[in-house]
């Protein structure tokens, strides 16, 4: 695999932001000239626009300098550190993942073996994924409130779980019913149990789909959970980290909130593929 | 005089689609005995594989008597009397050669060293020892072919139902494979069900030759071949092969199958 087109590509897109930094900041760089009376040449302009404490779009090198200051130089139990915040998010963005893929795995087995609970359940299912996500958060978490919850990672578990049952469930209901009908007319002709034709039939045909579907919810719980920090009042966690930087007007935190959870996303989704290679390789498919 | 291992006496199946009622076999009799081996050949829609399916169990007749081992064919199916190979290998990807043979043997309750001395001697039977721990993708398509037979005859199954399992496969693997399956059979003994549309394969192979034809399934010859049980491939410009075959074209065509 060649990386020059990865490059230049990423090099396409930083050269962009730039270009778009220069644009955008430069209407408060004029204006700022225009109060003080001055006439900065082009030069003094860009140099400015990448420079700005509050930029509309912070040039990538500021972004960088700002992340590396909030994760590598702030200690990591300071409330400025990202780290800190990052880790937050991320603990409950795997427990919601784990709780919504049981979930997923769990109803997808219902529905499978059951004709009823396919007709009743999956509607439901369905419809639950065409409301915005935005708009039930905090209907959970007054909800849970009410209940008497105290504990504020449980309705962001929810929320991240809400998020990444689905995938799981719709993967899991293909790669279960992927045997084709001479698949199970041969376990047939052995007299095979119903039990034993899932477990060495269906079970193992549905990890394909299972770990392609891990990838899909482990982003939508990451997703999740940063949805579930942005309406909590929450002062913890990289959606806090959000609001709080478009609430007081600091774009550099919003920025380096929003490439945190980015670069958290990668991370999990790089996670999730190894372990799906690993799988695959003891299933004697890693070497195609 | 000995019981016939499968016996069909007027079977008869009519399938009930939402384009009304297929006749799929009608009045089929047929008498199968030990260490047969027997060809169901005609075009598509003659019900060859089906009838097969109905010996396996896996189709139920809706009138007629059929036994295979002198039990009803679902009876049959659960004592594990045969082995079944499609016309797909079916291999599972995620198992090695070996793990796919051990498949039947797990479900049937076999201890692991069991497993391993039968996947050791059906793999030395179909010519394929030493590629026990390759995965199927590694294998060309008659070799996990081969795979799929030795799978078959891994358990105790006396009877080997084989649903045109070289239909897939070019015609100089084919030669290669019938040359081989005979040779499997002279060693082992079983009664064989062979599925074809090849008639140089069927005449070649069989000990009995079943001509069917279609609208609907029925057995319009059946022909007891004079060839010797030794038969190398040479046989196939010996006269009496050349006879033989020319009558199962008659009889395809009597049929009027080449409609």
């Amino acid at each position: 695999m060649s990386v020059l087109p990865v490059l230049v590509i990423v090099a396409a897109i930083i050269a962009l932001w730039y270009a778009g930094a220069v644009v955008m900041n430069s209407t408060w760089t004029l204006d700022q000239a225009a109060r003080q009376g001055t006439d900065p040449s082009l030069s003094e302009i860009v140099a400015d626009t990448m420079a700005q404490e509050r930029p509309l779009l912070p040039a990538p090198h500021q972004v960088a300098a700002e992340l590396w200051e909030v994760t590598a130089e702030k200690k990591i139990t300071s409330k400025r550190s990202l780290i800190y915040h990052g880790f937050i998010t991320l603990k409950t963005t795997l427990f919601g993942f784990v709780t919504g893929a049981v979930f997923g795995v769990a109803l997808a087995l219902g529905i499978v073996h059951s004709r009823t609970l396919e007709q009743s359940v999956m509607p439901w299912a369905i419809i639950s994924q065409t409301i915005p996500i935005v708009a039930l958060a905090p209907m959970i978490i007054v909800l849970s409130n009410a209940v008497g919850i105290e504990n504020r990672e449980v309705p962001k578990t929810i929320i991240a779980a809400y998020l990444s049952f689905f995938p799981v469930l719709v993967s899991m209901i293909k790669g279960l019913r992927s045997p084709d009908a001479m698949q199970i007319d041969l376990l047939r002709t052995y007299n095979a149990s119903g039990g034993q034709i899932f477990s060495k039939l269906r079970l193992p045909a549905s990890l394909p789909y299972f770990f392609a579907s891990m990838k899909v919810a482990i982003a939508a719980s990451l997703v999740g959970t940063i949805v579930g920090e942005l309406p909590t009042g929450a002062i913890q966690g990289l959606g806090a980290r959000m609001l709080i930087g478009s609430q007081f007007g600091e774009p550099m935190i919003m920025w380096t909130a929003l490439f945190a959870a980015a670069i958290l996303a990668a991370l999990l989704v790089i996670a999730v593929g190894g372990l799906e290679r690993l799988a695959l390789r003891l299933m004697g498919e890693g070497a195609r | 005089m000995k019981k016939p291992v499968i016996d069909a006496q007027n079977v008869d199946l009519t399938f009930e689609t939402n384009d009304g009622p297929v006749h799929a076999l009608s009045d089929v009799n047929l008498q199968i005995n030990k260490g047969d081996f027997v060809s169901f050949i005609g075009p598509s829609g003659c019900g060859k594989t089906t009838f097969l399916r109905c010996v396996a169990g896996l189709e139920t007749p809706t009138g007629g008597q059929l036994t295979v081992n002198g039990l009803s064919p679902d009876e049959a199916r659960k004592a594990r009397s045969y082995g079944y190979v499609f016309q797909a290998a079916g291999l599972y990807p995620w198992r090695t050669i070996a793990g796919n043979i051990k498949l039947p043997l797990e479900i049937m309750g076999f201890s692991k060293a069991e497993q391993d001395k039968r996947v050791e001697r059906v793999l030395d039977l179909v010519e394929l020892s030493g590629f026990a721990r390759k995965y199927p993708w590694q294998l060309s398509g008659g070799m996990q072919q081969r795979a799929s037979i030795a799978r078959a005859i891994a358990f105790d199954a006396d009877i080997l139902l084989m649903d045109e399992p070289f239909g897939a496969l070019d015609e100089i693997v084919r030669d290669h494979l019938n040359e081989q399956l005979l040779d499997l059979w002279a060693r082992t003994e079983k009664t064989i069900g062979f599925v074809t549309h090849s008639i140089p394969e069927a005449v070649y192979l069989s000990t009995k030759i079943v001509v069917m034809s279609p609208r609907p399934g029925r057995i319009t010859d059946v022909i007891d071949s004079p060839l010797p049980k030794e038969r190398p491939l040479s046989i196939r410009d010996s006269a009496e092969f050349l006879e033989i075959a020319h009558r199962v074209r008659e009889g395809l065509r009597a049929g009027h199958a080449y409609d």
